[in-house]
């Protein structure tokens, strides 16, 4: 039977056909429907961890105890894994382990562009990279299989447009894989200095050994065309050049995107006249062929930046365009993406953008809080990262400073790597004020629960993170509760807070708008009352407008949260029924 | 005979399931069928483009300038930035919807003029209000299904398949309003 399925869905297809038994991961776009397609299989136990480096530790477990396991990832997230990552890979496995992990050249929603097979070269590892929905799924499988030959741990590298492209699968039956025995195994599993010394040696070995895979894997595919051009391309990449070039050029798509094979390589192009290099991101595969002494036209013809289309390769390679089109002569508006309409962070942007803060963002929805006209984030680095920063902006810059300064994190982020920052503050007599916007759920990735929500990924109720006895344990003092929608009140609360020479904690709490459940009655409806004193619109509401010089809201977008109403000085909104 | 249909709009006016009942259409078809999505952060209210491809083989899930059959448009200045994606002899099914940007909310910019006379001058257009139908028809967000059967008239597919489509992609309780909705489509 041949399904529809994004590449993301075809990866957890993979697994449950491979007999995984476990997965865990944090989600993160584009990786996160991995997971959640997990969730469709009894068979496999799967979880939402509060990190990408607790996941991880958790498929390296399963995998220690004998079972086939995996991790999935966002780019990013690798990098908060790279600790386990480097050693596993000097233990290898007992059960096969895959980390599947997804790029975002274009940064479609991500916070930069890196590229993850640096990773591959790094820990000394596997990485293969499927192009489509049938490889993700066929890759899937066979990256089971190598991790168990080699003794090594897999890389499965996606990209959003394969993670998020859907095309054909054909399913078959889950292979049933037994537990392999767990044997006590000291020089292997315990990496002190000692055994790793030893097992270096075995992890050089190994690569040798991945090497000569390299140059006999199918994974490695020529399609000969009989032309005098070639190109080595790998992942999405190869579909991009097949649509640009079609026959015109031969083509060697890596399947194994590390290590790369030299023979086969030396061999592809051998009676060319040109090579070139089709990757996107970084020059990976061409620092390689020039390292190896094959003179290859990479990134002088493509870009280091964003993603590639068929058309900018057809004209860097063939100098053709593709279509011809129209162009739009006049320049037009962006739409940038903007809070929902009800969104509880806007209450609490509002509030800080007025009161003139300095704002040490994170990661998430509330990220939005930087765009026009709230206004009201100055930085945001990575998961996490807001205390920590709040924290070293206060200490150089003193407590004047830090009265005009906080930290704002979500609840999912605030467990992912926010504790251990607020630890430093208490631990190291920090002053900071943190708001914890809790809504929850995991917003931005599509409402994934998480040790805030009180429920498992399969929504099976659990113990609930009590955020205030956690701030409470550590050494918090000074916590408060507060709606952002009460925006007087949550006014009131942050200028006492910033106040105060002692850490302080305050957690904005009020539901994701988009969740079930969150339905709030009426409509919002601007009177004749209205003075145009345009209060209502710094809140960046998008159901709210201008037409014709009047105020407006659109009642199709609105969703009947009221915060206009409370903003509005004139009490010139007012609700009406639908 | 490879198809590409681009769907463009604003973030959760519903473009994801626009595109999956065409890419279901298109396999029940017996065609090699490509989908392509953007979820997270550009889902937020943002521009939101989604692709379907289908032929008898498709390798770039991804449409290029100049290279859609048809664009459906959920909103007016998005089918304005989408023009550049469609093939010189395209069709535009557009909602004529008008949402308000960010930039046009602030006062920063303004929202362009006369964009479907515009359109009209250059490509064929078909043009709807489908957020009003569906809105008479007791849910706006409808909407998304009232395009699609005015699009169908573009395609020379069957009826019934489409209904069939519709029946196997949009959840059980939702059948009934979304077959009505796509009926209305096809007769506007």
């Amino acid at each position: 039977m041949k399904k529809l399925m994004l590449g993301n869905e075809a990866v957890a297809r993979g697994c449950f056909e491979a007999g995984v038994r476990l997965v865990s991961s944090y989600p993160g776009t584009p990786s996160t429907e991995i997971t959640e397609s997990i969730v469709k299989y009894e068979d496999i136990y799967c979880e939402w961890a509060p990190n990408e480096k607790v996941a991880s530790e958790v498929a390296i477990g399963a995998s220690l105890a004998g079972a086939r396991s995996m991790a999935c990832m966002k780019h990013v997230g690798m990098n908060v894994m790279a600790d386990p990552l480097f050693t596993i890979s000097y233990i290898g496995v007992n059960g096969g382990l895959v980390f599947a992990v997804a790029d975002d050249p274009g940064m479609h929603s991500s916070q930069n562009e890196q590229d993850s097979r640096h990773y591959a070269k790094a820990a000394k590892l596997l990485m293969l990279e499927p192009a489509d929905s049938k490889e993700c799924k066929d890759y899937t499988k066979i990256a089971f299989s190598l991790s168990e030959k080699y003794d090594v741990p897999v890389l499965l590298r996606l990209s959003t447009r394969v993670s998020h492209s859907q095309s054909l699968v054909e399913l078959e039956e889950r292979e049933l894989v037994d537990l392999k025995p767990y044997i006590k195994n000291l020089t292997k599993n315990v990496m002190m200095p000692g055994n790793a010394i030893k097992r270096h040696v075995i992890v050089e070995d190994r690569m040798k050994t991945l090497e000569e895979l390299a140059e006999t894997s199918e994974l490695n595919e020529v399609f000969d065309n009989n032309s005098k051009i070639g190109v080595i391309t790998t992942g999405i990449s190869y579909l991009y050049s097949r649509e640009a070039l079609g026959n015109k050029v031969n083509y060697l798509k890596l399947g194994i995107s590390y290590p790369l094979p030299v023979e086969k390589i030396k061999e592809f192009v051998k009676d060319l006249d040109k090579v070139y290099v089709i990757e996107e991101l970084d020059p990976f595969i061409e620092e390689h062929c020039k390292s190896i002494g094959i003179p290859v036209i990479g990134k002088e013809v493509f870009s280091l930046l964003y993603e590639y289309t068929p058309s900018m390769i057809r004209k860097a390679i063939l100098g053709e365009d593709m279509y011809p089109h129209f162009e739009i002569e006049e320049t037009l508006p962006g739409r940038p993406p903007v809070m929902c309409p009800g969104c509880p962070h806007r209450g609490t942007f509002y509030v800080l953008n007025k009161l003139g803060l300095t704002v040490s963002g994170d990661i998430g929805c509330y990220t939005l809080g930087a765009t026009n006209p709230l206004n009201a984030v100055d930085s945001v680095v990575c998961m996490g990262a807001s205390i920590g920063v709040a924290h070293g902006m206060a200490k150089v810059r003193g407590e004047e400073f830090n009265k005009k300064l906080v930290a704002v994190i979500g609840d999912s982020t605030f467990v992912h790597s926010g504790i251990t920052g607020l630890i430093d503050v208490v631990y190291n007599k920090g002053i900071s004020t943190v708001i914890i916007l809790d809504n929850s759920i995991t917003g931005m990735t599509g409402h994934q629960d998480n040790p805030t929500t009180g429920y498992t990924i399969r929504k099976e109720e659990t113990k609930q993170l009590n955020l205030i006895a956690l701030a409470k344990s550590i050494g918090i003092e000074r916590i408060s509760v507060c709606d952002p929608f009460n925006i007087k009140e949550f006014e009131r609360i942050v200028k006492e807070e910033v106040e105060v020479s002692e850490p302080s904690l305050i957690i904005a709490e009020r539901p994701c708008a988009l969740l079930k459940g969150v339905k709030y009655e009426g409509k919002a409806f601007i009177t004749d009352n209205c003075k145009k004193c345009k209060m209502c619109m710094k809140l960046g509401c998008s159901a709210i407008s201008i037409k014709d010089s009047k105020v407006i809201i659109d009642k199709n977008q609105c969703n009947g949260c009221s915060l206009c109403l409370n903003v509005c000085p004139f009490k010139a909104i007012i609700k009406v029924e639908e | 005979m490879n198809k590409s249909i681009m769907i463009v709009g604003v973030g959760g006016q519903g473009t994801l399931l626009a595109s999956r009942i065409i890419g279901n259409l298109a396999i029940t078809l017996g065609y090699d069928t490509k989908v392509s999505e953007v979820h997270g952060m550009s889902q937020r209210g943002g521009s939101v483009t989604t692709y379907v491809k289908y032929g008898d083989k498709i390798y770039s899930p991804i449409i290029d300038k100049g290279e859609a059959d048809i664009i459906l448009a959920f909103e007016t200045l998005e089918a304005y930035r989408a023009l550049p994606y469609l093939k010189k002899d395209g069709v535009m099914v557009i909602n004529s919807t008008r949402i308000d940007p960010m930039p046009v909310i602030t006062g920063a910019m303004e929202y362009p003029k006369d964009i479907i006379k515009k359109l009209k001058e250059k490509v064929n257009v078909i043009e709807l209000d489908s957020t009003k139908i569906a809105t008479e028809l007791g849910n706006p967000k409808c909407a998304n299904v009232v395009l699609i059967g005015a699009f169908a008239r573009e395609l020379d597919i069957p009826y019934e398949k489409w209904i069939e489509v519709i029946k196997n992609t949009v959840p059980s309780k939702y059948v009934e309003l979304n077959i009505n909705a796509f009926e209305r489509g096809t007769q506007s």
